[in-house]
């Protein structure tokens, strides 16, 4: 398998000029002869569907959920990055671009990287052209507030709704297409394979949720916008029904799957109050802007938070990293918090989280400022744990929130299947091996409104008077089947556990021995639990009902299947990633100081996985990365 | 904590044309500190495990901002917490032997799937038919270009704060959808950049509405069962937008 990463000719700044002008184009009036499927409708694919759609193509695009204002994109609370520099503070394209590379703790390709922070200023026009109702000063500008690994304020926000915001812009603008007939959606229909006919996607295979029918769908080229894989971890603050289904299928058919132990633990979730809990509720990191973030000096600590003077406090945060105090990066304030948590020093009823106090900033800007900045997200706290954040510090604890690896695309987003993309969270490109806050929101509409509408037509262009496969073709007919006969058996097992129980001890080994500190001898244990417990889960899993009628059991019976496989390469390239890197903390390689230590000497590459059949044997492959403008150093926040 | 035992009388159905009929499903054990979905996946778990369908209910992000959830619960959409949705409600609103009613939304524009799930397409289709701004990607000016009022961004995103789950229209004994309508009309039409569309898209939204929802009969309801509290005074600038578009002649429309 050959990893070539396309990166244009010339000066980092000059490389995505240049490759508009030298790509290929599709002609307006030729636009309307190719079809192309975007499968998802959050950020990325919402807005990759409705701009395509705008530009002439025929767009199919596909949602499991009801509607393509629900993806998940529509719970990320905090805001958007961009390089406007509206506030006059020193901000560029080049130093958003410098502190994401350095955020990835230099993971990240250089060239994808600057790409998507030219386009960050782009998004905030398009979205404000939209009607995205961005928080305003009162002389009628836009505000921005700060957020974690940046010294500069560069973050836009509505109210601490902004991915909802976003999305419902962008399924305006997909509706309006849908409105015009230009952009067909399918809703309620789950990917449940891609089909590749003589090495190009021809199209995917869908299974209907309210029917249980499996249909294919074919076209010149597809999109996956199907986000990311945390709910590997059971718990994780994901939507219930992300999954890994889509990106892990078209890996299954030749798309190589890179990095995939890079997860983002975010620091600022609600602890888990017990063992029913289903999912992990974030708190905004843009709470870190004016909170502070603390636990008692000791482990013996019984006292209640207002009752605890200041010098039997440890604002550790701010101790240990001065210049940006507690809006250090996520994964070195997660990583802080489970310190302090196993040394025991842990709060709230199962000591197992952190204050975040916002006494002092209530003192300093009075409540009404407080409650303007994040009064929806004290109500949701409030709501959740019945404690008001006005009166006693929130309690926090890490949680997996995000996922950086994904699909290995090259800069044109195409995976290492032609004609097959994968675009925001699903791919692995931007964020290397840590993503830095109001980034997501960021990567998913720049790669939906302004890269893959710009490179789609270099591969579409030559493709000029073909037809998409037709859907009879054999090689359809042969994923339908398999696809039928996979949902079938999940029913016909006829064992003693639901898909969820064994999702949940899945779940329990990846945050165990894959979570937030890694070791080779956990690792290890992993490897050997997660497949024998795949094997239970072939042997004795139990759905009940039918499928041909809505059966949310068996929906989850495939994608938990699905997860037992990403699992293992999981473990594996956390495995062989022989350093610390951002959301990746092997404990066998960290400093004195407990920081993260990276080997760039043999580590700094892309790792791509290539199936082989065999999840637990993939096919290791690398990508080198070169870092010409930001210079390889330690990642430091002291 | 504490621990409940409960009554659940669940609706169930197995598609939009068989007749449905409530459940009774003990409930015994439940945690206070779950949440009310929480509490519908253990009763699920149960189910399957006593080799029974689990009971079909629409979910997905649980923080209260997707719009997915619905469910009446005990005659009230989204249950007794004021401002909050189903996934946000939790057990400790309940007392130890209650009797939970839970049903679907009950809309004739929102057909039942099956048990507790509904299909709300019609919501999209008033999207589509004018719930936009005309801004095609790539063309935007610079979003600092056009100053906005505070008053007006912040009253434009309380109505855009709308989830879109359909409790006002299973709240409204006429079931109308005039309360979702009105705050997508009033986000778009509050703002400089939706005057140019200002007439069509209420004209368009609300002849759409009507083709599938009842008429409103100013009962509140909808105000009230609302998670995000949208209020009605929205209804009030739809109806208004609306009439004047039936006199706007739209070739003054730049004209104050």
């Amino acid at each position: 398998m050959q990893l070539d990463a396309k990166i244009p000719d010339g000066a980092i700044a000059d490389k995505w000029t240049n490759y508009k002008f030298e790509r290929k184009l599709v002609n307006p009036a030729n636009r309307r002869k190719y079809d192309v499927i975007v499968v998802g409708t959050g950020l990325a694919g919402g807005a990759a569907a409705a701009t395509l759609g705008e530009q002439g193509y025929n767009v199919k695009a596909f949602t499991f959920h009801d509607s393509a204002r629900r993806a998940h994109s529509i719970a990320a609370q905090g805001g958007i990055n961009a390089a406007k520099n509206y506030k006059g503070d020193g901000d560029s394209i080049y130093r958003l671009f410098y502190d994401t590379v350095k955020g990835g703790d230099f993971r990240a390709r250089e060239a994808n990287v600057y790409r998507l922070a030219e386009e960050s200023v782009n998004i905030i026009d398009q979205a404000t052209a939209q009607g995205v109702p961005f928080a305003r000063e009162y002389g009628g500008l836009l505000d921005n507030r700060s957020f974690g690994g940046a010294q500069v304020s560069r973050t836009f926000y509505a109210r601490g709704q902004t991915g909802q915001q976003l999305l419902l812009g962008v399924y305006q603008q997909l509706s309006r297409q849908i409105g015009l007939g230009n952009v067909a959606l399918y809703n309620r229909s789950e990917l449940v394979d891609i089909v590749v006919v003589d090495g190009r996607a021809a199209g995917i295979v869908v299974r209907d949720l309210v029917t249980g029918q499996v249909t294919s769908h074919s076209a010149h080229a597809v999109v996956l916008a199907t986000g990311g894989y945390s709910n590997a971890f059971f718990l994780s603050t994901n939507a219930m029904a992300c999954n890994v289904t889509a990106a892990w299928r078209a890996h299954r058919k030749g798309a190589a799957f890179a990095n995939p132990c890079y997860t983002q633990i975010h620091p600022t979730s609600i602890p888990q109050s017990d063992d029913f809990q289903s999912k992990l509720t974030l708190m905004s990191e843009s709470l870190r802007n004016d909170g502070r973030i603390w636990c008692p000096k000791s482990p013996d600590e019984t006292r209640p938070p207002d009752q605890i003077p200041e010098a039997d406090r440890d604002y550790y945060l701010e101790r240990r990293y001065p210049s940006f105090g507690n809006l250090a990066p996520r994964d070195i304030a997660s990583r802080a918090a489970k310190i302090e948590v196993d040394a025991g020093k842990g709060v709230g009823p199962l000591k197992n989280g952190v204050y975040l106090d916002f006494s002092d900033a209530i003192a300093r800007l009075g409540r009404d400022t407080i409650e303007e900045r994040y009064g929806n997200l004290f109500e949701m706290y409030e709501r959740i744990t019945d404690e008001s954040p006005y009166d006693v510090p929130m309690r926090i604890y890490p949680a997996v929130h995000y996922t950086m690896g994904g699909l290995w695309v090259d800069y044109e987003l195409m995976t290492t299947v032609p004609g097959l993309y994968a675009a925001g969270e699903a791919n692995f490109s931007d964020h290397g091996a840590n993503r830095l806050g109001a980034s997501a929101l960021m990567q998913g509409l720049s790669d939906g409104y302004f890269v893959l509408p710009n490179t789609i037509s270099n591969y579409l262009a030559p493709l000029l008077g073909t037809k998409p496969v037709p859907t009879d073709h054999a090689e359809f007919q042969v994923a339908e089947a398999a696809a039928t006969a996979r949902f079938a058996g999940y029913l016909a097992i006829g064992g003693t556990r639901s898909p969820d129980a064994f999702h949940q001890q899945l779940g329990k080994i990846m945050w165990d021995y894959c979570g937030m500190e890694r070791t080779k001898e956990g690792l290890e244990k992993a490897l050997s639990e997660i497949p024998a417990l795949h094997e239970e889960f072939r042997k004795d899993l139990r759905v009940t009902g039918s499928g041909e009628a809505t059966n949310q059991t068996l929906e989850k019976a495939g994608r938990v299947d699905d997860f037992f496989e990403l699992a293992q390469v999981m473990c594996l390239d956390a495995l062989t990633r022989e350093e610390s890197c951002g959301g990746h903390f092997r404990a066998e390689h960290q400093t004195e100081e407990g920081e993260a230590e990276r080997d760039d000497a043999h580590f700094a590459h892309v790792a791509a996985w290539e199936w082989t059949g065999d999840p637990a044997n993939p096919t290791r492959h690398t990508e080198p990365l070169e870092f010409e403008n930001v210079h390889l150093q330690v990642r430091s926040y002291k | 904590m504490k621990e409940l035992n409960l009554t659940l009388k669940i609706w169930r159905q197995d598609g939009p044309d068989s007749n449905g009929s409530f459940d009774t499903i003990a409930a015994p054990g439940i945690n206070d500190e779950m949440s009310f979905l929480e509490m519908l996946d253990l009763v699920n778990e149960r189910l399957i495990n006593e080799g029974k369908d689990a009971v079909v209910f629409d979910h997905d992000c649980r923080e209260g901002i997707c719009g997915t959830c619905s469910l009446m619960i005990n005659g009230q959409a989204h249950g007794p917490q004021k401002g909050t949705a189903t996934c946000q409600l939790h057990m400790r609103k309940f007392s130890d032997g209650d009797e939970i009613v839970i049903e679907p939304w009950r809309a004739a524009a929102f057909p039942i799937i099956k048990d507790l799930m509904v299909d709300r397409a019609a919501f999209d289709r008033i999207v589509e038919s004018g719930g936009y701004i005309t801004a095609e990607t790539g063309g935007a000016p610079d979003a600092n270009i056009i100053p906005i009022p505070k008053p007006v961004a912040d009253a434009a995103m309380d109505a855009a704060a709308c989830i879109g789950c359909g409790a006002c229209v299973a709240a409204c004994p006429n079931s109308a959808a005039n309360l979702f309508t009105s705050a997508k009309v009033a986000h778009l039409n509050l703002l400089p950049q939706g005057q140019a569309e200002r007439h069509a898209r209420v004209e368009a939204m609300v002849d759409t509405m009507e083709e599938f929802f009842g008429s409103c009969t100013n009962h509140g309801e909808c105000q009230e069962a609302c998670p995000k509290e949208i209020s009605i005074d929205f209804i009030a600038l739809m109806n208004r937008d609306y009439l004047a578009a039936k006199f706007k002649n739209r070739r003054t429309l730049s004209r104050k």
